[in-house]
C-alpha cells in the first residue's frame, strides 16, 4: 500500500514539524511495515517555475526536425523580469500556455544540470520540462502545459506538481486489512500521535428506498450487503482532474478514466473496492449467484475464463458481469460514451473472493482487499462518496434511488479479563491502560469488574479472540517496553542420544579428511540411470512432488550419492586434485495406504488419529554417505601420492563404525552404483537384531564416467539411523594387561574364494581367549601356491590378564589357532 | 712382547715390569686421545684394551709369577688399565657430543616444507552453526526436538492456526507430495515439531527445533528452496512475551557477543499472538548505522552488514496463539507460551560476511574446510 503523506495529512492534522522519518518509526512501532519511502522531486534542484509562452518560432532544421525558438515570461525568477529564450523540440503548446520551466543552475533527475547553452542557432537558457524529464512518469506526450489557473509566471511549481510529495509504502499485514486505505494509516498515525481522528466513512447517507437499479443477492452467505446507485448524465469524456490523477499515480494505479479512476480513487481512501457498470449495457436486474457449470465470463483483462460453480457472480439477464469481489466484466464496461453509470458497493465473503482470485489466478487491488476483509459498514458510505464525486467532476447528476439489499455483519464481541494483556506480555499494563487503548483503537469496551466485553471496530474483522486484544493493547503501550526476562523453569536432559551420536559422527569424518557437503534432495529418473540402478530397484520407489522447482528432478531423493557426486565432479571442475565429502541428510521412501488425514483444530486428535496421520507420511530415515575420489594422500616431497579406491570408503566406515563401538560384519556383494566385484555389503547386529546398513567400496566405471568422476571413485551409502540404534550405549571399561605379549604370526594358504574375514573368524574362534589381537598384514599370491591360491599372513598377539604366559600355553593356542583355519577354510600352513 | 709364559721359572717376566707397564698404557692413552672420531676410538680400544692388548696380555702373565710377586705386579696392572679404561671414556664421552653435535647439523630440515599429506575435513557451517544454537539452549535447560521434512499437512498447517484458505499453503509457497490432496507437504518451517511436541509431550514444555526446510523460492544469491531454520518453543505456566525478550537477548548475546539485544516491532503470524518482528543490534557497528573504516573509526559511509540500519531483522516471535494450543491439546486456560524462528542460513551470511548464499549448497571444499568442525 503505497500513501502519499500530503494524503495522510488532508484526513489527520499531523504537527508540521512532524518528518517522514518520524512517522514511519511510530507507524513501525504501531505495525505498519515500512517497505519503502518515495520521493517524487527527489534530484530536482530549482529554479523550477511556472512560465508564460510569450512567442514561439518553428525553425526547420537539416535532420528533418522542427524545433521552436520561445521566449518565455518567467517573472523575476531568472533575476532580470526579461523574458527567457528557451529553444523546445515539443508542439503541443501555443503562445500563452502555462509550461514548467527550469532555469539555468537547476538540476533535474539523473544529474542532469541545466545551463544556458548554444544549440540550433541560439543559445537557449533553460528547458520547458516534461512529465518524463521530472521524473513524474510519462502519462502524456511532450510538454507539461499548466491549466490556465495554475499560478503567475515566476511561480515556484514544487508544490504544484507535487514535487516535495513524499509516498509511504508499507506492507501490510492480513491483520491490519484497514490499512489498505487511507482512511485505515490516517487512523494509525492518529493514533501515533495521539491526536483526534475525523473518520472520512462518517458520513450521511441517503436511506435505501426501492427505485434504485434492482438487486437480487441469491446467496447472502456470500454477499451479505450489496448497494446499488446510479448516475445520470454523466460524461465518460470529461478528465481526471490532475490531483487525483497525481494521487491514484502515487498510489500506484494507471489513471484511465474518469469513471474508473473514481471508483479506485474511493476504494484508495476508504478501503471499499467499487464496480462502476455503464448502466446502458446492463440487461434486467443484477443477481448475485454462484455460477452454473459451464458458465464462462471475459473479464476487463480481456481473459475468457471458464468459471467454476464455486464462484460468486455478478450477473444480469444475459449473464456473468463479474467475478465477485475479484474483477469485472467486459460487457459491461464503462466507455467513453457511457452516460448511465451504476455502481456497486458491496460487502463479499473474503474466502470465496480468496478462492476465486486463486483459481482465476488474478491479483487485482480489489481481491487483495476483499479477500483480507473489508469494513462490512462502508458500501453504503463509498457508494455515496463515489456518486459525489462522479457528479461532482462528470457534470452528471444523482439517482434517487438507493438500492441497498442485505446487511453488514456485526463484528466480534469478545469478552477478556483486564489483566490479560499484562499476564500475556508480562508489561505492568493496568485494566484503565487497557480500556483506553482498546477503545483507541476503535473498539467499544463495557467493563463489569475484572471482566471486559468488548465490541470490535467494523473495521477490524480480525479481532475475534481475547489475544487479539492483547496485541492491539501491547502495540501502543510499545513493544520497546517488554521487560527481558529469562525463563527459570526448564530442565531439561540435554541432546538425546542420536544427537551426541550425530555429532561424534561428523567429528570422526572430518577427522578423516572428509568435507561435509548439503546437497538439494531432488531427483529424477535420469539421476537413477546415472547410478546403473536397474529398473526394478527400490531406490526408484520415490516420494514424488507435485510442484518440483524441476519437471527433470521431480521427486525426494533415496540415496544421498547423487548430491555428493555431483558436488565431487564440482570440485574436481574447479581444479581440486581430490576430494573427499560426506553428507548426512533425510532420504525418504513412499508408505503404502491413503492420503494423510486432515483434522479439525478445535481439538487435539485422538491417539489413533494422530497415529494415523503418522502412518501417512513417508518414511524417512536418516542416511551417511561419503564419497572419495582422485587424490586421497598428496604427493610430494616426501613421495608418491595415492589416489582413492575401494579400501579407502570402507576405511572410513570402519573409523566410523570403531567411534561408535560397532563392529561391522563386512561381505561381498553387487549393487549398483558399485563395482561388482569391489562392493562390500555392511552389516551390523547378531542375531535377530542383525541388519544390513549399507554399502561401500569402489563405484562402477560407468558411474564414475557418467558422473565425471575420475576412475576408481569410491563411496558408501548407509541407514545412519540403523548404525546409531546399535551403538554401544556405556562402553565397558576394558582391562588392559601389563604381562608380556607373545607375537605369532601364521601364514596360511587358501583358495582365493575363501575371504580374509572368514580366516580371520576361524583364527579368532581357534585362538581362544589369550587372543589379544589380530591383523592381517600380508597378501601372497605366487606360482608356487598355485592358481588360484593365496597366501595370508596374520599377526596374533597373544597375552593373559594375570600372568606371563609359557611357551608351552602361546604353542598350544597358535596350533589351536591354525588347526580352526585348517578345519574351516580348507587352509594350508605355509611353511 | 712375548707369548705367555710357559715355565714356572721365577724369574722376572718382562711385560710385567714397571716400565714396560707404563710405556703400553702410555702408548694406549695417547692412541685414545689420538682417536678423532669414534670409529678411531673403537679401533684403539681394540688395540689397547683388548683382549690381545699388551696390558690384557701382561694381565694374563701375573698367574706365573711367584706368588710374592703377583700382588705388586697386579697392582700396576690393574692402575695402568684403569687409566686406560677412563681414557677410553672420556674420550667417547667427548666423540660421541662431537658425533651428535655434527649429526644433528647434518639432519638439518628445511622446517618450511609442506607437510600437507593428509587430506583436511570439517564439517558444513550450517550443521555446526545449528549445534552452537542448540548448545545455547541446551545451556539454559532446553531440550532439541527433530522431526521429519515431509510431513503432514495439518501439522505443517491446520494445527498451527494456517486454515485451508491461508495463503502460504498454495502452491505458489509450498512444495506438495504428489498427488496434492493427499495431505502432505515438505515443511515449510520447522513449526510442525512444535506441534509434534506440544501433541506427546506435557507441559513444561522448552524445545528449540532446528531442522532443513522448503520453499518453492528462486535460487538466487539470497533465496534457496532449501534452507535451515531454527524455531524455539516454551509452554508453561505463566510465560510472557517478557521471557521471549529475555530468551532471544540471550540467544544473541551468546552468538554475537555481550551487549548485543533484541527488539520487536508489531506483526502477525497465524501461530502467534500477539506476533512481532525481531530485530537485532547489528553486531558489526554496534547499532550506529556507520561503517567502520580500518583504523576503526567510524567514516560517514553505511554500514555493509545492516546498510545503515544500525539493527539487522532476525525473524518472526510472538506469544503462542491459544487456539495452537487448543488444537495441540495443552490446556490454553493453564498455559502460555511464546515461539520464535529465524533462518539459520541467513544468520551464517551476515555473521561471517558470506556474500551468496549458494555457496552453503554447492560442496566447494574451498568453502566448507575454512569454517572447521566447530563454527
Amino acid at each position: 500500500m503505497k500513501a502519499p503523506v500530503s494524503w495522510i495529512r488532508e484526513l489527520v492534522d499531523l504537527p508540521a514539524d512532524v518528518t517522514t522519518d518520524d512517522l514511519t518509526a511510530r507507524l513501525t512501532a504501531l505495525g505498519l511495515k515500512l517497505e519503502a519511502v518515495e520521493r517524487a522531486g527527489a534530484g530536482i534542484t530549482g529554479p523550477l517555475v511556472v512560465g508564460r509562452v510569450l512567442t514561439m518560432e518553428p525553425e526547420p532544421q537539416k535532420n528533418g526536425k522542427t524545433i521552436n525558438w520561445c521566449t518565455v515570461d518567467v517573472g523575476d525568477a531568472n533575476g532580470t523580469g526579461e523574458p527567457q529564450g528557451i529553444v523546445c523540440g515539443a508542439h503541443n503548446f501555443a503562445p500563452g500556455d502555462l509550461v514548467v520551466t527550469v532555469l539555468p543552475g537547476g538540476v533535474l533527475p539523473g544529474d542532469f544540470r541545466i545551463s544556458a547553452r548554444k544549440t540550433y542557432g541560439h543559445v537557449s537558457a533553460g528547458m520547458i520540462c516534461s512529465s518524463s524529464e521530472l521524473g513524474l512518469g510519462e502519462e502524456h506526450d511532450g510538454i507539461i502545459v499548466l491549466p490556465a489557473d495554475a499560478g503567475e509566471p515566476g511561480d515556484d511549481v514544487f508544490d504544484l506538481l507535487g514535487l516535495r510529495e513524499e509516498v509511504i509504502e508499507f506492507e501490510i499485514n492480513p491483520d491490519r486489512a484497514y490499512a489498505l486505505s487511507l482512511r485505515g494509516i490516517a487512523r494509525e498515525a492518529a493514533l501515533a500521535y495521539d491526536l483526534p481522528y475525523v473518520d472520512p466513512a462518517e458520513r450521511d447517507v441517503p436511506p435505501a428506498d426501492d427505485h434504485g437499479h434492482p438487486v437480487v443477492v441469491d446467496d447472502a452467505a456470500g454477499c451479505p450487503l450489496f448497494v446499488a446507485r446510479t448516475v445520470n448524465g454523466f460524461d465518460a469524456t470529461a478528465p481526471t482532474p490532475d490531483w487525483m490523477v497525481r494521487r491514484l499515480q502515487q498510489a500506484g494505479m494507471r489513471s484511465i478514466s474518469l469513471g474508473v479512476d473514481v471508483t479506485n480513487y474511493v476504494m484508495l481512501e476508504l478501503g471499499q473496492p467499487l464496480h462502476a457498470y455503464d448502466g446502458d449495457t446492463l440487461d434486467g436486474a443484477i443477481r448475485v449467484r454462484r455460477a452454473e457449470p459451464g458458465e464462462r465470463i471475459t473479464t476487463l483483462d480481456d481473459t475468457d475464463r471458464e468459471l467454476s460453480p464455486e464462484d460468486l457472480l455478478i450477473t444480469d439477464a444475459t449473464g456473468p458481469i463479474g467475478i465477485a469481489g475479484v474483477m469485472g466484466g467486459a460487457r459491461t464496461e464503462m466507455s467513453a460514451s457511457t452516460t448511465h453509470v451504476v455502481v456497486e458497493s458491496a460487502h463479499f465473503d473474503a474466502t470465496s473472493v480468496f478462492r476465486s482470485g486463486k483459481r482465476h489466478r488474478i491479483s487485482s487491488e480489489a481481491g487483495k482487499r476483499n479477500e483480507r476483509g473489508v469494513d462490512p459498514r462502508l458500501p453504503e458510505v463509498a457508494a455515496d462518496r463515489a456518486v459525489e464525486l462522479l457528479t461532482a467532476l462528470g457534470g452528471g447528476r444523482a439517482d434517487t434511488g438507493v438500492t441497498v439489499v442485505g446487511q453488514a455483519p456485526a463484528p466480534a464481541v469478545v469478552h477478556a479479563r483486564a489483566d490479560l494483556p499484562a499476564r500475556v506480555t508480562g508489561m505492568p499494563i493496568s485494566a484503565e491502560t487497557t480500556v483506553a487503548h482498546l477503545r483507541a483503537v476503535g473498539c467499544t469496551v463495557e467493563v463489569d469488574g475484572e471482566v471486559l466485553t468488548v465490541t470490535a471496530p467494523t473495521w477490524r474483522p480480525d479481532v475475534t479472540d481475547p489475544f487479539d486484544l492483547v496485541e492491539e493493547v501491547a502495540r501502543i503501550v510499545g513493544y520497546d517496553e517488554v521487560p527481558s526476562v529469562l525463563p527459570t523453569e526448564a530442565a531439561g536432559r540435554g541432546l538425546t542420544r542420536e544427537q551426541r551420536l550425530r555429532r561424534r559422527v561428523g567429528r570422526v569424518l572430518a577427522g578423516a579428511g572428509c568435507v561435509e557437503a548439503i546437497s538439494f534432495p531432488f531427483v529424477g529418473e535420469a539421476t537413477f540411470d546415472a547410478l546403473g540402478l536397474p529398473a526394478e530397484d527400490p531406490l526408484r520407489r520415490t516420494v514424488r512432488l507435485a510442484n518440483p522447482i524441476s519437471s527433470e528432478e521431480p521427486a525426494y531423493t533415496t540415496t544421498l550419492l547423487p548430491g555428493l557426486l555431483r558436488a565431487a565432479a564440482r570440485n574436481r571442475g574447479r581444479g581440486a586434485a581430490g576430494v573427499a565429502l560426506f553428507e548426512t541428510g533425510t532420504v525418504a521412501f513412499p508408505v503404502d495406504g491413503g492420503p494423510a488425514p486432515i483434522y479439525g483444530v478445535e481439538q487435539r486428535p485422538s491417539d489413533a488419529e494422530l497415529q494415523a496421520l503418522l502412518d501417512a507420511i513417508p518414511r524417512q530415515p536418516q542416511h551417511l554417505s561419503v564419497v572419495l575420489a582422485g587424490e586421497r594422500e598428496r604427493a610430494g616431497w616426501w613421495g608418491e601420492g595415492r589416489d582413492a579406491g575401494w579400501a579407502d570408503a570402507l576405511a572410513v566406515l570402519r573409523r566410523v563404525a570403531t567411534e561408535l563401538g560397532i563392529g561391522l560384519e563386512v561381505a561381498a556383494a553387487t549393487r549398483m552404483p558399485w563395482h561388482p566385484g569391489r562392493c562390500a555389503e555392511v552389516a551390523v547386529g547378531d542375531g535377530d537384531d542383525r541388519v544390513v546398513v549399507g554399502h561401500a567400496g569402489e563405484l562402477h566405471p560407468r558411474v564414475c564416467k557418467a558422473f565425471d568422476l575420475p576412475a576408481r571413485s569410491a563411496a558408501v551409502e548407509v541407514d545412519l539411523d540403523a548404525l546409531l540404534r546399535h551403538a554401544v550405549d556405556v562402553v565397558p571399561g576394558p582391562v588392559v594387561s601389563g604381562f608380556p605379549l607373545a607375537k605369532e604370526d601364521v601364514a596360511l594358504v587358501v583358495a582365493e574364494s575363501v575371504t580374509a574375514a572368514d580366516v580371520e573368524a576361524a583364527l579368532v574362534a581357534g585362538a581362544g581367549e589369550l587372543l589379544e589381537s589380530i591383523r592381517l598384514f600380508d597378501v601372497y599370491r605366487s606360482e608356487q601356491l598355485g592358481e588360484g591360491r593365496k597366501s595370508l599372513a596374520f599377526a596374533l598377539r597373544l597375552r593373559a590378564p594375570d600372568r606371563t604366559l609359557t611357551d608351552d600355553e602361546i604353542v598350544a593356542a597358535r596350533q589351536s589357532a591354525v588347526d580352526a583355519a585348517v578345519e574351516l577354510t580348507g587352509a594350508v600352513q605355509r611353511v | 712382547m712375548s707369548g705367555p709364559n710357559t715355565d714356572f721359572d721365577p724369574v722376572e717376566v718382562t711385560p710385567l715390569k714397571s716400565e714396560e707397564v707404563e710405556a703400553a698404557r702410555d702408548a694406549a692413552v695417547a692412541a685414545i686421545e689420538a682417536a678423532t672420531d669414534l670409529e678411531q676410538l673403537k679401533a684403539a680400544r681394540l688395540e689397547h684394551a683388548g683382549d690381545r692388548s699388551a696390558l690384557a696380555l701382561a694381565n694374563r702373565e701375573i698367574g706365573a709369577l711367584p706368588p710374592q710377586a703377583r700382588k705388586e705386579a697386579g697392582k700396576r696392572i690393574g692402575q695402568a688399565r684403569g687409566a686406560v679404561n677412563q681414557a677410553l671414556a672420556r674420550r667417547q664421552q667427548v666423540l660421541e657430543a662431537e658425533h651428535e653435535e655434527r649429526m644433528l647439523v647434518e639432519e638439518t630440515v628445511d622446517v618450511t616444507l609442506p607437510t600437507d599429506r593428509l587430506p583436511v575435513g570439517a564439517r558444513h557451517p550450517v550443521t555446526t552453526g545449528s549445534e552452537l544454537i542448540a548448545d545455547i539452549f541446551v545451556a539454559m535447560g532446553w531440550e532439541i526436538a527433530e522431526g521429519p521434512v515431509l510431513e503432514a499437512e495439518w501439522l505443517n498447517f491446520d494445527a498451527l492456526n494456517l486454515g485451508p484458505d491461508h495463503p502460504a499453503r498454495t502452491m505458489q509457497d509450498t512444495f506438495w507430495a504428489d498427488p496434492a490432496d493427499h495431505g502432505v507437504v515438505l515443511r515449510t518451517h520447522t513449526s510442525p515439531v512444535q506441534a509434534r511436541s506440544m501433541l506427546t509431550r506435557t507441559p513444561p514444555i522448552y524445545i528449540a527445533c532446528p531442522g532443513r526446510v522448503f520453499r518453492t523460492d528462486e535460487y538466487d544469491a539470497t533465496h534457496s528452496p532449501v534452507f535451515h531454520q531454527v524455531e524455539g518453543l516454551a509452554i508453561d505456566e505463566g510465560i510472557t512475551m517478557a521471557h521471549l525478550k529475555g530468551t532471544l537477548d540471550h540467544l544473541v548475546s551468546s552468538l554475537f557477543g555481550a551487549g548485543i539485544s533484541t527488539r520487536f516491532r508489531p506483526s502477525y503470524f497465524p501461530f502467534t499472538e500477539p506476533s512481532a518482528e525481531m530485530d537485532m543490534v547489528c553486531f558489526v557497528c554496534r547499532g550506529t548505522g556507520l561503517a567502520t573504516g580500518d583504523d576503526g573509526a567510524a567514516d560517514a559511509a553505511s554500514c555493509r552488514t545492516c546498510r545503515g540500519e544500525g539493527w539487522i531483522e532476525l525473524g518472526g516471535c510472538g506469544v503462542v496463539n491459544p487456539r495452537v494450543l487448543t488444537a495441540c491439546g495443552i490446556d490454553a486456560e493453564r498455559y502460555t507460551g511464546f515461539a520464535f524462528g529465524f533462518g539459520i542460513d541467513r544468520m551464517l551470511m551476515f555473521r561471517h560476511g558470506i556474500e551468496d548464499l549458494r555457496a552453503l549448497f554447492e560442496g566447494d571444499v574451498r568453502f566448507t574446510t575454512a569454517f572447521g568442525s566447530e563454527i
